[in-house]
C-alpha cells in the first residue's frame, strides 16, 4: 500500500502525499463500512424470496419458512448453551490455575498449550469429534440412560453411534474453552494487586482471596468472556455437521439418535445440493443465524464497553 | 473473632509429603483399578482417560476430608479450590492430546509422497493424495492474504492516525460486528455477492478468497491497531517536528516500529483462516482434480478435502479416512509452523531498546 504515492515529492508543500496517503486510509476504513453494509443487502437481497414464496415450496411439511427455522433456532441456541455450560467453570478454573495457581515461570507456556486448542481447525475437531469422542462416550451414554433415565434429559432410549448433541456440545466446549479461558485470564491479571494482598493480609486463603478480591473484580469481563464465547459456538459449523445425524425437531433429550441440528450445519450440509428457492431459504436462515449472533456480540460488547479497563478482549 | 479463636487448632497443618503421598496413593489406586479392568477382559483396553480422571476425584476427596478433619473449614476449602482448579487445567488437556495423538497416529498411515504428489483424479479407494487441495488452499489463503492486508493495515491506520469524531467510532463499533461474523455466514454473503452476477451456480477460488477477507479484515484491523497504539507518540512528534510529513511519518517511523507486532497479527489472522472449512464448501466447492485458477471452476481446498473425505468414504472406507487424517494433520501442522514463525518473528523484529 505505502508503495502507491512514492512517486511525490514529500518536500512540497503541498504534501500530495499526505492527501493520497490519508485519503487510501480512508478509503480502506470507509470500505469497512461498505463490506458490512453488502454483507447485509446482499443477505437480504437473497433472503427476500424464501419469506415471499409459496409456503408449499419452502419446507416439506408446507408451514412456510417460520417452522422451518424455529426448531433450527432452538437447536442452535440449545447445542451452544450447552457447549457454555461445560466451558464456562472449566475456562474460569483454567485461567486462574494460569494467573494465580501456577508458577510464574511456567504461565506463559501453559496459555500458549491453551492458544494451541483455539488454533486447531474446527474441521479436524469435527473428525475427532465423531472418530474418537463419540465411540468413546458412547458407553457412558448407555450407563446414563440406563441410571438417571428417569430425569427427561437422559431419557432413552440411547443412542448407538454416540452421535447427539452432547458430543457436539462436548466438542463445542473444546473448541470456545480457549477464547473465554484467554479473555478472562487476561481480566484476573488485572485485579489490582493491592486487592489481592490486602485480603491475603487480613488472613484470608488463597481462595478466599480469589472469591473476594478477584472474581467480583472480573465479573463484567467474564461476562462479555461468556457472550463472545457464546457467539462462537452459535455460529460454528463444521463440527456439528461432521458429529450430529441430523434431525429438524425440538427435543431436550441429550442422549438420542434424534437430535436437533443447528443453523449452520443445516446450511453446510444442505447447500452444496440445494438449487432455485432452496437457496434462497438456507440464506435466510443464514441471516437468522447472523441475527442471534450479532445480538450476542453486541451484548457482550455493550458490557465491556462499560468497564473499559477490559480493553484485553479479542 | 472467630479467627482468633480457632487459631490454635489451625496450627495443625497438613504436610506436603502427606498431599503428594495421597496424589501417589490415588494415581496408584486408580492405574490399578483400570489395569484389572483391562486384564479381566471387562474392557478392551487400558482406559487412560477413565484412571486419570478417577484419580483425581480421589485425589480431590481423599484431600478435602482429611483437610477437613485435620486443618478445618476454610483450609479445606482451599485446598478443594487448589485441586479442582489444577484438575480444570488437566481436563482441558485431555482433549489436545488425544486430538493430537490421534491425528498424528492416523494421519501418518497417508503422510508419504504419494499423498502430496498427486490429486484425487480418477482415483476411487486407495491411492491418490491432497496436491489438488493444498495447492488449493494456498491459493486461496494467499488471495484472501492480498486482499485483507492492505486494507486492515490501512483501516488501522486511519483509526490510530487519523480518524476521529462518529466515523471512526463507527468504523471501531462495525469491525467488533464482522469479528463476531459466523464464517458459515461469510460464505453466504460471497455466494450472494457472486451469484447475482454470474448466476446460482457459481462455485470458485477467488470466491472463496473474498469469504476469508470478511473473517481475515477485522483480525487485521484489531491487532495491527493494537500496535500502532504502543508505538510512542515521541517518535510521531520527533519525526513531525523535523518537518517530515504525516504520511512519511506514519510509513518511516510509526509501522517500522510496529512491524514485528503487525506481522505476527497478519500471520495469526492466516492461521485462523486457513483452517475455515464451511464458506469454502458454499463457494470454492469441491474439486478432485487440479485447478491453478482462482478464478474459474471448482477450486478443492485442504479443510474442504478432508471433509468430503470423510463424508463421502466410497469403496474401501479406511483409505478415504487415511487421507481424511493425513488431511488434517497437514492442516494442523501449517498451522502450528504459521504460529511459531509468528512467535519467532515477533521475537526477532521487535523494536530494539536504548542501543
Amino acid at each position: 500500500m505505502h508503495a502507491a504515492p512514492s512517486a511525490t515529492r514529500p518536500r512540497s508543500r503541498q504534501r500530495p502525499g499526505d492527501v493520497l496517503f490519508s485519503g487510501a486510509a480512508l478509503a480502506a476504513g470507509i470500505l469497512i463500512l461498505v463490506a458490512l453494509a453488502a454483507v447485509t443487502i446482499f443477505l437480504v437481497a437473497q433472503a427476500l424470496p424464501a419469506f415471499t414464496a409459496n409456503p408449499a415450496d419452502v419446507s416439506k411439511d408446507g408451514r412456510g419458512f417460520w417452522s422451518f427455522v424455529i426448531p433450527l433456532v432452538f437447536g442452535t441456541i440449545w447445542a451452544a448453551a450447552l457447549a457454555l455450560l461445560i466451558a464456562l467453570p472449566l475456562s474460569i478454573g483454567i485461567a486462574l490455575f494460569i494467573s494465580h495457581y501456577a508458577p510464574r515461570r511456567v504461565a506463559v507456556t501453559l496459555g500458549y498449550i491453551v492458544d494451541l486448542l483455539a488454533a486447531v481447525p474446527s474441521v479436524v475437531f469435527g473428525l475427532w469429534g465423531i472418530t474418537v469422542l463419540a465411540p468413546a462416550m458412547q458407553p457412558v451414554y448407555v450407563w446414563l440412560v440406563d441410571n438417571l433415565g428417569w430425569i427427561p434429559l437422559f431419557a432413552g432410549p440411547v443412542s448407538g453411534t454416540g452421535r447427539t448433541v452432547l458430543t457436539v456440545a462436548i466438542v463445542l466446549a473444546v473448541m470456545i474453552l480457549p477464547i473465554i479461558t484467554a479473555l478472562s485470564r487476561e481480566v484476573f491479571l488485572q485485579t489490582p494487586r493491592l486487592h489481592e494482598e490486602a485480603a491475603l493480609a487480613l488472613g484470608a486463603t488463597r481462595w478466599e482471596m480469589i472469591r473476594m478480591a478477584v472474581l467480583p473484580f472480573g465479573r463484567p469481563g467474564l461476562i462479555s468472556a461468556t457472550m463472545l464465547g457464546l457467539g462462537r459456538a452459535l455460529g460454528e459449523t463444521m463440527a456439528v455437521a461432521m458429529v450430529l445425524s441430523p434431525s429438524v425437531i425440538i427435543s431436550f433429550a441429550l442422549l438420542t439418535s434424534q437430535n436437533p441440528t443447528t443453523i449452520a450445519a443445516n446450511i453446510a450440509l444442505n447447500f452444496p445440493e440445494a438449487s432455485g428457492i432452496g437457496v434462497n431459504v438456507l440464506i435466510a436462515t443464514g441471516l437468522v443465524l447472523f441475527l442471534i449472533t450479532l445480538l450476542v456480540n453486541s451484548l457482550a460488547r455493550f458490557i465491556i464497553n462499560r468497564r473499559k479497563e477490559f480493553s484485553g478482549a479479542n | 473473632m472467630a479467627l482468633v479463636m480457632s487459631a490454635p487448632s489451625a496450627v495443625r497443618k497438613l504436610s506436603r509429603a502427606t498431599i503428594w503421598a495421597v496424589l501417589a496413593l490415588s494415581v496408584l489406586l486408580s492405574v490399578g483399578f483400570f489395569s484389572l479392568l483391562a486384564l479381566s477382559g471387562a474392557s478392551k483396553d487400558f482406559n487412560i482417560v477413565g484412571a486419570i480422571l478417577v484419580a483425581v476425584i480421589l485425589y480431590i476427596v481423599v484431600t478435602f476430608g482429611m483437610s477437613r478433619f485435620v486443618e478445618g473449614r476454610r483450609k479445606a476449602t482451599d485446598r478443594l479450590a487448589t485441586a479442582l482448579v489444577t484438575s480444570a487445567f488437566i481436563v482441558a488437556l485431555l482433549p489436545l492430546v488425544s486430538l493430537v495423538y490421534t491425528a498424528v497416529g492416523n494421519g501418518i498411515n497417508r503422510f508419504d509422497g504419494d499423498f502430496f504428489n498427486s490429486s484425487m483424479r480418477n482415483v476411487v479407494g486407495a491411492g491418490g493424495g491432497g496436491l489438488h487441495a493444498i495447492v488449493g488452499t494456498l491459493e486461496v489463503t494467499a488471495a484472501a492474504t492480498v486482499i485483507s492486508v492492505p486494507i486492515g493495515i490501512m483501516t488501522a491506520v486511519y483509526l490510530v492516525e487519523y480518524g476521529k469524531g462518529r466515523l471512526s467510532r463507527a468504523i471501531t463499533v462495525l469491525v467488533d460486528v464482522m469479528t463476531g461474523i459466523p464464517s458459515i455466514v461469510a460464505g453466504l454473503f460471497a455466494f450472494a455477492l457472486f451469484a447475482l452476477f454470474f448466476g446460482p451456480g457459481i462455485r470458485f477460488g477467488i470466491g472463496g478468497a473474498v469469504a476469508l477477507s470478511v473473517l481475515m479484515i477485522p483480525v487485521v484491523v484489531r491487532s495491527t491497531e493494537e500496535m500502532l497504539k504502543i508505538v510512542p507518540n515521541e517518535l510521531r512528534e520527533a519525526s513531525l517536528a523535523l518537518g517530515v510529513p504525516k504520511w512519511l511519518t506514519v510509513v518511516k517511523v510509526v509501522i517500522p516500529t510496529a512491524i514485528g507486532g503487525i506481522i505476527t497479527g497478519v500471520m495469526i489472522a492466516i492461521s485462523r483462516i486457513i483452517g475455515e472449512t464451511a464458506p469454502l464448501l458454499i463457494i470454492c466447492g469441491m474439486s478432485t482434480s487440479m485447478n491453478y485458477d482462482l478464478f474459474s471452476g471448482r477450486m478443492a481446498t485442504l479443510p474442504v478435502f478432508v471433509y468430503t473425505q470423510y463424508s463421502n468414504q466410497g469403496t474401501d472406507a479406511q483409505a478415504y479416512l487415511d487421507r481424511a487424517w493425513t488431511g488434517a494433520l497437514v492442516l494442523i501442522l501449517i498451522v502450528m509452523v504459521l504460529n511459531i514463525l509468528a512467535r519467532v518473528l515477533s521475537k526477532i523484529l521487535a523494536p530494539k531498546g536504548s542501543r
